[in-house]
């Protein structure tokens, strides 16, 4: 099992825990706020994260207090923080264990972050679907409030914050930040072009920092044990602290496992999640959510941690791990994530929008036996010309399943042309899986 | 009917934002909670209360795939398509909705009881097939848990069988 301390799911991890607030203060919580407000400037609290070396874990790995810094100082007017709580990464489950089983984490964290930025208003975009852990969060931060955390003077140090919900309805793309912010507008979630950066031009056009859940979970915990302690932990300097990985597929124990970043593949899904259900070799794995290439065992032994899956031409993305068996059709992943793709693309850029359709066609045809010669290079084609012509980077990811499928096993996509069916599925169930919505 | 009903809620929440318009996801929550969906009337009633058009409301409305605009079953399955859940059985959990109701994706139940959809990752990709009924998630299911689960639904209204607050997987020194 899982070898390595935790340091976000420790207090989850204690018998009878709830995350009700008297909970979290007997494990030490709000004691990070205490030393913070009033005690250390804001700046200071920027340049502790800065040195921390913590990056985002929401996707793109920015590093957080460098965001944080960004937001211009001289700025007149209001700005803002919001908690991407969105959650949408197929394959990815932590924030929302992570919000149910320890919300004062969090709200910690923000609470912290606000201060360090200077803001009297945050926000917590909530995906709509998650209706229990929306309302942990209501409670949670009723509990603060009354406990003096939040509200118009707290812990008495003059720092004011307000917080507050706000519920998502359904859209991928609105895990984007900028498409957040529209959404949050009472838009359609449309991805914004940058520059503008949301860091001057955010949310109601005024400076604004988005940060993911996991990532502000790990803020009072580098307040309260300093940034060397954490910059120790994991693979630094670049890759520093525990990242939360969330293991799903043909793993014998799939869920939840917090372990410092760089330890390899193998470890992780051999050791910590138990090897493979029912002991087949293991064919591919996604490293890290539906929008990260596709590896393959040669790559067992690369670290998770930035660079590593950066230099195995993958990424570390959401932290979500899916394992696949042998046996297990590729054509038919990629299919069932273009699926996603098509479905989740907002629209904005004709790349993008003509381009998953497309590239969705194609696959399927070669999935269900009507493949040509000429669809492989066609796909390739069709990909070249989505790459970096989008607005946001929704493009990227939608190809990543293609290019690193085609590039690991060609040869089954060429066997599913040659043979006009797929040699794993024999029968698809194309009768219960619609198209579209 | 609504601004009516729900004043002092709706008041509250203009209060959350310094530009009206951002107050209109809620307002559209707050009608479908109402009502099950959102409504032409609705639709034209919050854009009065936020300075929109009802044009302006229906785009937005529209880009949703939560926002109902059409009445639905009383109780709306939606099962998880996405890779991870069909790596572990999308496909048999479909069948065995199909073996229980009759229904395939897009279909409602005679009696109106039962809609099913097919939705995209529910973030509860360890611990599939799962599927959301309404507000609550089911987990890990087997052919006789969601027969179970449907029947409780059928009799109940509600089923114990709903899964969270989330951890998983539990840590074995936990488990009563
Ligand atoms: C298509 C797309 C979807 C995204 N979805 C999410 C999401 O669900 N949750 C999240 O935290 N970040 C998501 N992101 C990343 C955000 O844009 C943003 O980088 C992140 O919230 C910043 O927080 P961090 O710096 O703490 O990681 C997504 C990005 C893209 C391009
Ligand atoms: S890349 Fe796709 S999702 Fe992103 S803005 Fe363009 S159309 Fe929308
Ligand atoms: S793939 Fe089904 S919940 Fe994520």
């Amino acid at each position: 099992m899982n070898k390595y301390e935790p340091i976000l799911l420790k207090n989850m991890m204690q018998p009878g825990y709830t995350g009700s607030l008297a909970d979290y203060e007997r494990a030490g919580g709000y004691q990070a706020l205490r030393k913070a407000l009033g005690k250390i400037a804001p700046a200071d609290i920027i340049e502790v994260v800065k040195k921390s070396g913590l990056r985002g874990r929401g996707g793109a790995g920015f590093p957080t207090g460098v965001k944080w810094s960004f937001i211009p100082k001289d700025h007149r007017g209001p700005r803002y923080l919001i908690c991407n709580a969105d959650e949408s990464e197929p394959g990815t489950f932590k924030d929302r264990q992570l919000m149910e089983r320890d919300p004062h984490q969090m709200i910690e964290g923000m609470i912290l972050a606000a201060y360090a930025i200077s803001t009297l208003i945050a926000y917590i975009y909530i995906r709509g679907e998650f209706v229990l852990g929306a309302k942990i969060l209501e409670n949670a931060l009723a509990e603060a409030y009354r406990a003096g955390y939040l509200g118009p003077n707290i812990l008495g140090s003059g720092f004011a914050l307000d917080i507050y919900m706000h519920r998502g309805a359904g859209a991928y793309i609105c895990g984007e930040e900028t498409a957040l912010l529209e959404s949050m507008e009472g838009k359609r979630g449309l991805p914004r072009t940058k520059p503008p950066f949301p860091a001057t031009h955010g949310l109601f056009h005024q400076p604004t920092v988005v940060n993911n859940v996991e990532t502000l979970a790990n803020v009072p915990h580098i307040v309260n044990r300093g940034p060397e302690w954490f910059a120790s932990i994991g693979h630094p300097p670049k890759s520093t602290g525990t990242r939360i990985f969330c293991l799903s597929g043909h793993v014998k124990r799939p869920g939840n496992y917090e372990v410092p970043m760089g330890i390899t593949f193998r470890e992780m899904i051999y050791e910590i999640a138990g090897g493979m259900r029912g002991d087949k070799p293991l064919k591919a794995f996604i490293p890290g959510g539906a929008s990260a290439a596709f590896l393959t065992p040669e790559h067992l032994d690369v670290k998770m941690d930035f660079d590593s899956l950066a230099q195995a031409g993958s990424m570390l993305g959401s932290g979500g791990v899916t394992v696949m068996e042998e046996g297990t059709c590729m054509v038919w992943a990629a299919e069932n994530l273009l699926q996603f793709f098509n479905h989740e693309s907002c629209g904005k850029c004709t790349p993008c929008r003509e381009g998953s359709l497309w590239l969705l066609q194609i696959l399927r045809r070669i999935e269900h036996g009507h493949g040509r010669q000429e669809d492989l290079d066609l796909l390739l084609r069709l990909c070249g010309n989505i790459a970096g012509r989008t607005v946001c980077a929704f493009g990227d990811a939608e190809i990543a399943p293609i290019t690193s499928t085609l590039q690991h096993f060609r040869d089954e996509y060429e066997a599913h042309i040659r043979g006009q069916r797929c040699p794993f599925r024999p029968q698809p169930v194309a009768d219960l899986i619609t198209v579209g919505h | 009917m609504l601004i009516e009903k729900h004043k002092d809620k709706i008041t509250e929440i203009l209060g959350r934002y310094p530009e009206k318009r951002a107050a209109l996801l809620p307002l559209l929550w707050l009608a479908q909670e109402e009502h099950g969906h959102v409504s032409e009337a609705a639709m034209k009633e919050i854009a009065g209360v936020l300075d929109l058009t009802p044009p302006q409301v229906y785009e937005t409305v529209t880009f949703y795939t939560m926002l109902n605009r059409q009445p639905i079953g009383k109780f709306h399955i939606q099962v998880c398509r996405s890779l991870m859940c069909a790596l572990v059985g999308t496909e048999q959990l479909l069948g065995w909705i199909h073996a229980k109701l009759g229904i395939k994706p897009g279909q409602t139940t005679p009696d109106g009881l039962f809609t099913l959809s097919q939705v995209e990752c529910l973030a509860s990709c360890g611990t599939g097939p799962m599927m959301q009924v309404n507000d609550d998630y089911f987990e890990q299911l087997t052919q006789e848990k969601l027969n179970r689960i449907l029947d409780d639904l059928k009799r109940d209204g509600k089923s114990p069988l709903a899964t969270g607050p989330f951890m998983f997987p539990v840590p074995q020194h936990m488990n009563r």
